[in-house]
């Protein structure tokens, strides 16, 4: 396939997009003509995506470009067919949903601009995947950013979506600047803009680590390192669910995908870079998931996973770097296509539970965890997903969780057994704090499906829910199906991802090999996953078998004898989390929770309250002390702003000036 | 194949034995005569043979999380070898697949609890979720020495031929290694100190609160799946230590010598179960912190 296909795919989603743009006052038509356009750009540019993994590479584009500096080149190897397979296959599944979830509050709000964004959206990041050249990347990048900071200001109306929006635009636009600095670094040291592959050597370490840690920076604002994720759980929730799903589960990836490009540009990785990232893993991952156990915003919980799964992916490329630093290809092999793996399965159940959550919402009309409770009986397509997509994530048994972080585990073990002295310690070490994340987001996702689908409905909109229609279950459903899919033969999907793996490690055929070396023991992997769900199935033909027939009674929940349970004796998710995250819990000097509490007084009932909630560690500690100081040097500039129209024009004579004194100079 | 058959049949039928061992321990330890050794069988078969009592608040997780439990139990059990070296299942990296089973169980147990709408589970459900993940470093920790020290991946291999000469040439990490799997495994068992599996209180309780509205064949799965859960963990723990005490002894009598000394690890854990009491909620954190300690010091002992 060439490059024509991919560029109709684009055509087709941007046609989508503007018409759908163009017919907003009928805001069914225009969802379903926007979301068509998605989907039939989606399928062509998964097919091309493929078609490139599959090896048949697409010849390259390269035309000239009126920018300066710039050249219109784009490049589909099976590095950039790996992003591009969750870009265009989830913009497609997700704007299926969005056709019935922004169809529903289409009377109030124009749908408009979220169509046609939504579409640009898709068209940049595919972009972004593909560009072979600097200022091509930075004017997709900054398309994506700009595209989503007007998906996210839909509500705009609402004071918390504007603040998030605004920390969102913001902070893109800091992590925009890092990426200038990286590419003119890079200008001026290759002579050109163009992105390719240098031989070993070419770079000397200084400028080629100066780049790197410019890449770590600027790209690790997107995708959310800690501790640039700052505004990760703030413009998640902001946005509608599908948005939300679609940054979370692709958006942040392009993050990921810049950091895989800079490997493939600066060469062989250096054991310096390997350990930076694997640092940057585990500190994003469990201050992650230990945020996400004390949030009981559902959407602010699932965006501070990501930041845990991003944590994970950054593990899984820090240890295939440093396999590929050792020299040790099969290490190399198994940690890349672990971390590939991740972005791919990442997609998949994070865009199934931000779907679930939409779901939630779009019924209840609140993400609060406390308020929610019972919904499994009223909504049970939407629970059974979230469930299967909760223990997706969890790296659990029979899904696509386990088999990208078996390959990480490979990856760390092989590299710990095999290497003696210090760096060998460091691997385990990482498995170590992989088992931790993998602990904590099991007690976090059974907080969350607990508290929200199981239970007893704690308020009246809770036990009032109602099931989502077709167009958003549909797409749930389809997603849970791939998780199991991919759990079940995780051969094929890692297969698939063998050429992006020998793309990212210079010691490409040694790499292939390697791959192959691990296929015997991931078909078992998936085998057993199949067995397991045949023994269930056992167990519970048993179990059947044995109620025939019996006595089977009802009879309320166990209650120690109180004569009138309510449902607010139910668990909490903040008790849930309590132990862990909670004033006295092992990791509250991590999370820091505040708590506001005023008990009741004297030997009577009384008024009391009681109020909980952990601020963003790095956001308190960190950025808002940074950006308060900031603003107080800046209002000095106030000095400067007299408003009188005389005093700017001296400014600009005076500008003028001394350029012409420094030109002459 | 006769071996995969006697595994089976062994993972079936033994577990339940090692309960009404640790039971017959404490009994005697109290000066009582106590239930006989096939105790647990008769409970199960009444059980199985009753019917059963659902509340009107739980969904069809509840019903799963029993039968969960067994299967993945089971699961588990059929990767850890009990002749040396010869598990039914056996591939690079089955470990991780071994412990995610046991999470798919926990995870599945937590939800059945938390299913029924009651404050008690509830609080039993937070306590196990928050151990157990404190109890996850620890055990990959421990796995990380053995694989090490055996230079090999995956349990049949390490397990197996490489682990006599590993304990003579690294016994003080191996031990390490030993020690913080059995106080592991008395996490994930819920037993003294972390849990006391006889105790009538339900603010105390973590094991046993999560499943109280459970009856009747379901209930049976639970205690069935707790039974093969001690015996799959105990089996990991005697497959790690037997080497050190005792010589390769081929397989028929390697499996005997394992049948005995899991009789024993049962008889040892009825005595810690009756010369101490529980450690306090706020403490059991610093006792998982130990288990990861003491493997983190054996991996900078291999240094050496």
């Amino acid at each position: 396939m060439s490059m024509e296909t991919f560029l109709a795919a684009l055509g087709l989603q941007l046609l989508g997009g503007a018409l759908g743009a163009g017919l907003a006052r009928r805001p069914r038509l225009a969802l379903g003509v926007g979301a068509a356009g998605a989907v039939a750009g989606g399928i062509l540019g998964l097919v091309f995506a493929l078609s490139v993994l599959l090896g048949s590479p697409a010849a390259p584009l390269d035309l000239p470009w009126p920018v300066p500096g710039g050249r219109l080149s784009l490049g589909a190897d099976p590095l950039s067919a790996a992003f591009l397979v969750p870009i265009f296959g989830l913009s497609g599944l997700l704007a299926v949903y969005g056709v019935e979830y922004l169809g529903a509050g289409a009377g109030r709000r124009g749908v408009g601009g979220q169509i046609f964004f939504y579409n640009l959206l898709a068209a940049s990041m595919a972009l972004v995947a593909t560009a072979r050249d600097g200022v091509l990347f930075l004017v997709a990048w900054e398309v994506m950013s700009l595209a989503s900071f007007f998906l996210v200001a839909h509500e705009h109306d609402k004071v918390e979506v504007r603040e998030a929006a605004r920390l969102y635009l913001i902070a893109m636009h800091l992590g925009a600047m890092v990426l200038l600095a990286f590419f003119a670094l890079w200008a001026r040291q290759t002579g050109s803009f163009a992105l390719r592959s240098l031989p070993a050597g070419a770079l000397a370490p200084a400028p080629a680590t100066a780049l790197f840690a410019l890449a770590l920076a600027g790209f690790g604002a997107k995708a959310g390192f800690w501790p640039l994720h700052v505004w990760l759980p703030k413009a998640h929730p902001a946005a509608p669910s599908h948005v939300s799903a679609l940054m979370s589960g692709v958006m942040i990836k392009t993050g990921v995908y810049g950091v895989c490009r800079t490997l493939w540009l600066l060469g062989p990785a250096h054991t310096s870079w390997a350990l930076a990232l694997l640092a940057i893993g585990a500190v994003s991952g469990v201050l992650g998931v230990l945020s996400a156990l004390a949030q009981h915003d559902l959407k602010a919980l699932l965006a501070y996973h990501s930041e845990e799964n991003i944590g994970i992916i950054a593990l899984g490329l820090g240890v295939g770097a440093l396999g590929s630093a050792a020299g040790r290809p099969a290490v190399a092999a198994a940690g890349y296509a672990g971390a590939l793996l991740h972005v791919w399965n990442h997609g998949l159940f994070k865009g199934l539970l931000f779907l679930g959550a939409g779901s939630v919402l779009h019924a209840t009309g609140t993400r609060n965890l406390e308020k929610l409770g019972g919904l499994w009986k009223r909504m049970p397509w939407t629970g059974a997903t979230f469930l299967v997509g909760a223990a997706a994530i969890c790296g659990l048994p029979p899904f696509n969780g386990l088999v990208s972080e078996w390959l990480v585990y490979t990856a760390f073990f092989a590299a710990g057994t095999g290497e003696g002295g210090a760096l060998g310690l460091v691997p385990l070490g990482g498995a170590a704090v992989l088992a931790l994340i993998g602990g904590l987001a099991l007690a976090c996702f059974a907080k969350a499906v607990g508290v929200v689908f199981l239970g007893e409905p704690r308020t009246a909109r809770a036990r009032s829910a109602h099931e989502a229609g077709p167009a958003m279950r549909w797409p749930m459903a389809a997603l849970a199906a791939a998780c199991l899919g991919i759990g079940l033969l995780p051969v094929p999907a890692v297969g698939l991802l063998a050429r992006a793996v020998a793309t990212l490690d210079p010691a490409a055929g040694a790499a292939s090999e390697a791959l192959a070396r691990w296929g015997a023991p991931l078909a078992r992997v998936g085998l057993a996953s199949a067995g397991v769900l045949a023994l269930a199935g056992l167990v519970l033909l048993v179990r059947r078998a044995l109620l025939h027939g019996r006595a089977v009674a009802e009879s309320p929940t166990w209650d120690c004898g109180y004569a009138a349970p309510t449902p607010r004796m139910q668990y909490t998710a903040s008790s849930f989390a309590q132990p862990l995250v909670g004033p006295q819990g092992v990791f509250s000097a991590v999370v820091g929770p505040q708590v506001h509490m005023a008990p009741p007084r004297g030997w009577f009932p009384s008024a009391a309250s009681f109020e909980s909630h952990a601020p963003d560690a790095a956001e308190a500690r960190f950025w808002e002390p940074l950006f308060q100081s900031a603003g107080r040097g800046f209002a000095a500039l106030r000095l400067l702003q007299t408003g009188r129209l005389h005093h700017y024009l001296g400014f600009l004579l005076a500008g003028l000036v001394a350029l012409l004194v420094w030109a002459l100079a | 194949m006769a071996v995969v058959a006697l595994h089976a049949l062994w993972l079936l039928l033994f577990p339940p034995l090692l309960l009404g061992v640790v039971g017959r321990t404490k009994a005697w330890f109290s000066g009582r005569i106590g239930p006989g050794l096939l105790q647990p069988y008769r409970d199960l078969a009444r059980l199985l043979r009753k019917g059963a009592v659902f509340s009107p608040t739980t969904t069809a997780v509840f019903r799963l999380g029993p039968a969960a439990a067994v299967a993945t139990a089971w699961g588990a059990g059929l990767l850890v070898p009990l002749m040396p070296g010869a598990p039914p299942v056996a591939f690079g990296g089955d470990f991780v697949v071994f412990a995610y089973l046991l999470g798919l169980g926990r995870f599945l147990t937590v939800l059945a609890a938390l299913d029924t709408g009651s404050a008690f589970e509830g609080m039993g459900a937070s306590r196990e979720a928050t151990f157990a993940a404190l109890a996850e470093p620890a055990l990959f920790l421990t796995l990380g020495v053995l694989f090490r020290v055996t230079g090999q991946t995956s349990f049949a291999p390490a397990l197996g031929a490489a682990l006599p000469p590993a304990w003579a040439r690294a016994a003080l990490p191996l031990g390490l290694a030993a020690a913080a799997l059995f106080l592991v495994f008395l996490a994930e068992n819920c037993r003294i100190p972390v849990d006391d599996p006889t105790t009538h209180l339900e603010l105390t309780m973590i094991h046993e609160v999560m499943v109280l509205d459970h009856s009747g064949p379901d209930f049976a799965f639970v205690l069935y799946g707790a039974a093969v859960k001690f015996t799959v963990l105990g089996t990991l723990l005697v497959d790690l230590a037997a080497p050190a005490l005792l010589p390769d002894l081929g397989r028929w009598a390697g499996l005997g010598v394992r049948l005995g000394a899991l009789l024993l690890v049962a008889v040892a854990v009825g005595v810690v179960e009756s010369a101490m009491a529980r450690l306090r909620m706020q403490r059991v954190p610093l006792y998982l912190a130990a288990a990861v300690v003491f493997p983190a010091l054996g991996l900078t002992l291999t240094l050496v």
